[in-house]
């Protein structure tokens, strides 16, 4: 994200010009944050930036707070800068040290504990506090906002008890808070004023249809519903109190009735202040000095709430603390809900007028509701639910002003069936003008996508997405910023990665991870059913990965499908080319005796078995065995004490070992004791791919930890963890995960990566590549730094091992699953006989 | 019901997986027995057109196999690989009676019964 394309340009910092100017800002959401990203684009070195943030915490996406409260999305996921880009740009930020005071006549600015920065610029950006209705009760504990992360972390907590909430408020808020708290598995209410939900964004049709979709997830919707107090009980809210004497027992309640921007510490430094913060059409408050911008400003009589007008004033703003000359003059808004299942989108004004005309297409039982407001031939308003497709080009249509009389018959079907323009959606994007709108929050347009996929070679929605910001904040442009990558690249558009699983379906691997787990899938049928699988039973790509993904998020629940196993893992030996089967026993860490030996030897001999050959992980492989040997062959070697070594699986594969303090001269540690005891600990887990590993007693490392997916360096003080590696069709070396100074630390970092990679990774995806993608540093951080989360995740796995350490070979000699291993009938006889 | 002498009774219904397949040998070759997630039985040789990978072997989706060597797809009630490469595998008829299933294990142009 964070990349600095000008600086070459610029002179050392020893040489620096005059002294720079010093900006301060205050408040460090998303407004703010896009500002300095602009201006950081414009002039890199204009000024020290120094940030106040009252939350304890970088710059997240705000709007993507409710995929969070509904599991769909983790914190990280939505993080838009880190520490390392604040870092990387030289920004100050002042981590949750709210600012008290602004003294305009000395130019400095004072957090309450005392932290003052001068400043020669200063741009409030303070952003909204939620509304709360001054009913008695409004601060009983488990009354909640719905506003930051730490709101969402306590309604996480209160979900994790189960129980009853009510929300406060049937707008786009109350309603994301709403469907959260219900997929987290609470009792939830909504109780809402006005008579139909989203009243501010929808007409009452849309209402109505809006209210059905709601309630049928599950959630009791109550309308014109006044809440006269909230009751308490044992010190905490016990329910809501309504006008009309109902009382709904509540063990939350959530308060989501609207925001008003703050604009307190404005005031009281004697800025004018209206609703909100006044500025001018370049965002300047009535001190030159002082700017403002986001949800906090009041401009034209006008407050938002919306991503979209915020990011349109941060540009404006950015372009003039760099010295241009830039106006922001208001915006047009539209909405879209972001409850998974739910499409809904309105855009502009809607309201009844005289002069107005409407067009509205119903299809009842489809679900499908579109209703445009004319006026003067030009669309002014849209309203659409179900079928949202066309959202992007009804918003189109209102910014231009467009004059709609020559389409008027057929517009309301949308662009497909507008002007003759064909269906293929792919075509109705190359029908787009340069300047039509493909990201509606970030307020980017077709041509700047298409220039950044020409001129910078981009090659995937990820590249799109870091150098345009199109489809990074809601990300519901995705598919659109995908048809435009087909459209410049054609063929050369490979979508692996953020693409589809297979062809079965249009989710990615990991909203299929995600979707699993938010709604409780626990079967493959549930699974296609509920994400709308285009094939009635998947195909050879997608079933394997869902069985893994259903099978390591639901581990003792979940009943494995051995027929969604490639044929290895389902019978346990690797198919060869002509269709025998090889035959690969544990050693643990590499140590092997002679009577396993002469076992191997006895099997060898009794079933004629044509190779014997020592593999690259310091164990015997016997190739060229009958499928209907194998029952057999695995009965001898479990006679001898050797179990399944999973060479087939994508599973704990080895784990290599040298001599280490045992008999070498240089050895640091017992490396074979400790290859032998994390074997013994992991062997029968299923992991995304293949895992091997490795523990060298020395930095000299002869069994070549250093490119294993996760591999140790036994040094004199300990243990060196080190992980993503890789030799086959890559080579790569690892990375250090980190130091432990025990081998029972040692164990521990290593069984939580593995488990974190176990939950994250996408089915086939190496470790490797699972670091690449998620960052080396966040998985040092959730392993190394966070004490909590490694011990959880190291209990997780321990968790799933009580169901995976049976040795699959001896359920087998035992006459599990003998269908595999024996024909259903043998005609040869039958046949000579004829 | 068609008690044509040349089907021959090679088990239940039952004792195929859904989604899987069992093997009959006979003289000449290999015939694999699928059932598919819908129960429908169909019968192809256990060979696929590429490089003679062992069909039963694959992953059943819908009326397809997927090969397990180098995952080409074959319709299970035509025998015809799915892609550009084509190919054709050998299909059996088959009858269900009485949840038996009865298949001829003969070539059906060569050895038409006179």
């Amino acid at each position: 994200m964070a990349d600095g394309p000008a600086e070459e340009t610029m002179a050392p910092d020893i040489v620096d010009m005059p002294k720079r100017q010093k900006l301060v800002v205050v408040g460090n959401g998303m407004a703010p944050g896009r500002m300095l990203e602009e201006l950081l684009k414009k002039s890199p070195r204009l000024y020290d930036i120094t940030i106040f943030n009252a939350e304890p915490r970088v710059n997240y996406d705000r709007i993507m707070l409710s995929p969070v409260l509904s599991a769909e999305k983790s914190f990280d996921d939505i993080i838009i800068h880190d520490d390392d880009w604040y870092a990387a740009n030289s920004i100050t930020l002042h981590k949750g040290k709210r600012v008290a005071r602004i003294d305009r006549a000395a130019k400095v600015v004072e957090a309450e504990d005392g932290t003052t920065a001068p400043y020669d610029r200063l741009v409030l950006a303070t952003g909204s506090s939620p509304f709360i209705i001054p009913v008695p009760g409004h601060d009983l504990p488990g009354v909640l906002a719905y506003r930051d992360l730490d709101d969402v972390d306590a309604m996480v907590a209160a979900a994790e008890q189960g129980g009853r909430a009510v929300v406060i408020g049937g707008g786009l808020l109350g309603l994301e808070a709403a469907a959260g708290l219900q997929m987290r598995g609470m009792d939830v209410t909504v109780i809402h004023l006005m008579p139909t939900l989203m009243e501010r964004q929808l007409d009452v049709a849309a209402g109505h249809l809006l209210r059905q979709a709601v309630e049928a997830r599950g959630i009791t919707v109550l309308t014109e519903a006044n809440t006269q107090s909230i009751t308490a009980g044992d010190g905490r809210v016990s329910g809501v109190q309504l006008e009309d004497g109902q009382h709904l027992p509540a063990d939350i309640v959530v308060m989501a009735v609207g925001i008003k921007p703050s604009s307190a510490i404005a005031g009281d430094a004697g800025l004018t202040v209206g609703r909100g913060i006044c500025v001018d059409d370049t965002l300047c408050t009535s001190d030159p000095a002082v700017s403002a911008v986001g949800e906090c400003v009041e401009h034209r009589g006008m407050c938002y709430g919306l991503v979209a007008p915020l990011y349109e004033m941060a540009k404006t703003l950015a372009a003039n603390l760099a010295g241009e000359e830039a106006s922001y003059t208001g915006s047009i808004t539209s909405t879209k809900l972001k409850v998974t299942g739910i499409n809904l989108f309105s855009a502009g004004d809607f309201a009844e007028a005289e002069g107005r005309e409407e067009i509205v297409l119903r299809d009842a039982s489809n679900g499908v509701y579109r209703r445009l407001v004319l006026e003067d031939n030009k669309i002014i308003g849209a309203v659409l639910y179900g079928d949202v497709a066309d959202g992007a080009w009804f918003f189109d249509l209102i910014k231009r002003q467009t004059d709609i009389s020559e389409m008027r018959d057929t517009v309301i079907f949308g662009q497909g069936f507008t002007g003759g323009t064909p269906l293929d959606p792919t075509a109705a994007v190359a029908a787009l003008p340069d300047d039509g709108e493909i990201c509606g929050c970030n307020g980017i347009c077709k041509g700047t996508i298409v220039e950044a996929i020409g001129e910078l070679g981009l090659k995937d929605v990820e590249g799109v997405r870091t150098h345009t910001k199109a489809s990074a904040s809601c990300g519901s442009c995705t598919g659109l910023v995908e048809q435009l990558l087909t459209l410049s690249l054609g063929d050369d558009y490979d979508p692996a990665g953020v693409q589809p699983m297979c062809g079965c379906t249009d989710l990615g691997h990991g909203d299929v991870r995600r979707l699993i787990v938010a709604k409780e899938l626990k079967t493959i049928p549930d699974v296609m059913q509920e994400l709308e699988w285009k094939s009635s039973c998947g195909c050879a790509k997608c079933r394997p990965a869902l069985n893994y993904y259903l099978l390591a998020s639901w581990p003792g629940e979940y009943i494995d499908d051995s027929q969604s196993r490639f044929i290895n893992e389902r019978v346990h030996a690797n198919i060869q080319k002509d269709g025998t089967y090889s035959v690969v026993p544990r050693m643990w860490g590499g140590i092997t005796s002679a009577a396993e030996l002469r076992a191997i030897a006895d099997v060898t001999d009794k079933f004629n078995v044509p190779t014997v050959k020592v593999t690259g992980g310091q164990r015997i492989d016997l190739l060229g065995i009958q499928k209907e040997d194998l029952p057999a062959v695995w009965a001898d070697l479990n006679a001898a004490g050797l179990v399944s070594g999973h060479a087939y699986g994508k599973a704990l594969r080895t784990v290599k070992t040298c001599v280490g303090t045992d008999w070498c001269r240089f050895g640091t540690q017992d490396s074979t004791g400790l290859g032998i005891r994390i074997e013994k600990f992991m062997w029968g887990s299923w992991t995304p791919a293949k895992v091997k590993m490795a523990v060298s007693g020395c930095p000299r490392n002869c069994s070549e930890a250093t490119c294993k997916d996760v591999g140790v360096i036994c040094v004199d003080s300990g243990y060196e963890v080190h992980f993503a590696g890789a030799a086959g069709l890559e080579i790569k070396g690892t990375v250090v995960l980190g130091h432990a100074t025990t081998e029972d630390e040692a164990l521990e970092i290593i069984v939580a990566v593995t488990q974190l990679y176990r939950e994250q990774g996408y089915y086939l995806e190496r470790i490797h590549k699972w670091a690449a993608r998620v960052g080396v540093d966040t998985v040092r951080e959730q392993i190394m730094d966070d004490m909590d989360r490694r011990t959880a995740l190291f209990e997780r796995f321990v968790y799933s091992q009580k169901f995976s350490q049976t040795d699959p070979w001896a359920e087998r000699v035992q006459g599990d699953q003998a269908h595999e291993f024996m024909p259903l009938a043998d005609l040869t006889r039958m046949q000579a006989a004829e | 019901m068609n008690m044509d002498r040349d089907f021959v009774d090679i088990g239940s219904v039952d004792d195929v997986p859904v989604r899987g397949a069992r093997l009959v040998k006979t003289r000449a070759e290999t015939i694999a027995v699928f059932k598919t997630a819908s129960g429908d039985i169909f019968a192809i040789e256990d060979k696929c057109p590429h490089l003679a990978g062992p069909l039963s072997q694959g992953i059943v989706h819908d009326g397809s196999v997927t090969c397990p060597l180098h995952n080409l797809v074959i319709d299970l009630a035509s025998g015809v690989a799915q892609g550009p490469d084509g190919g054709c595998v050998k299909t059996y008829p088959i009858n269900i009676v009485d949840g038996r299933i009865l298949i001829k294990p003969i070539k059906m142009p060569r050895e038409k019964v006179a």
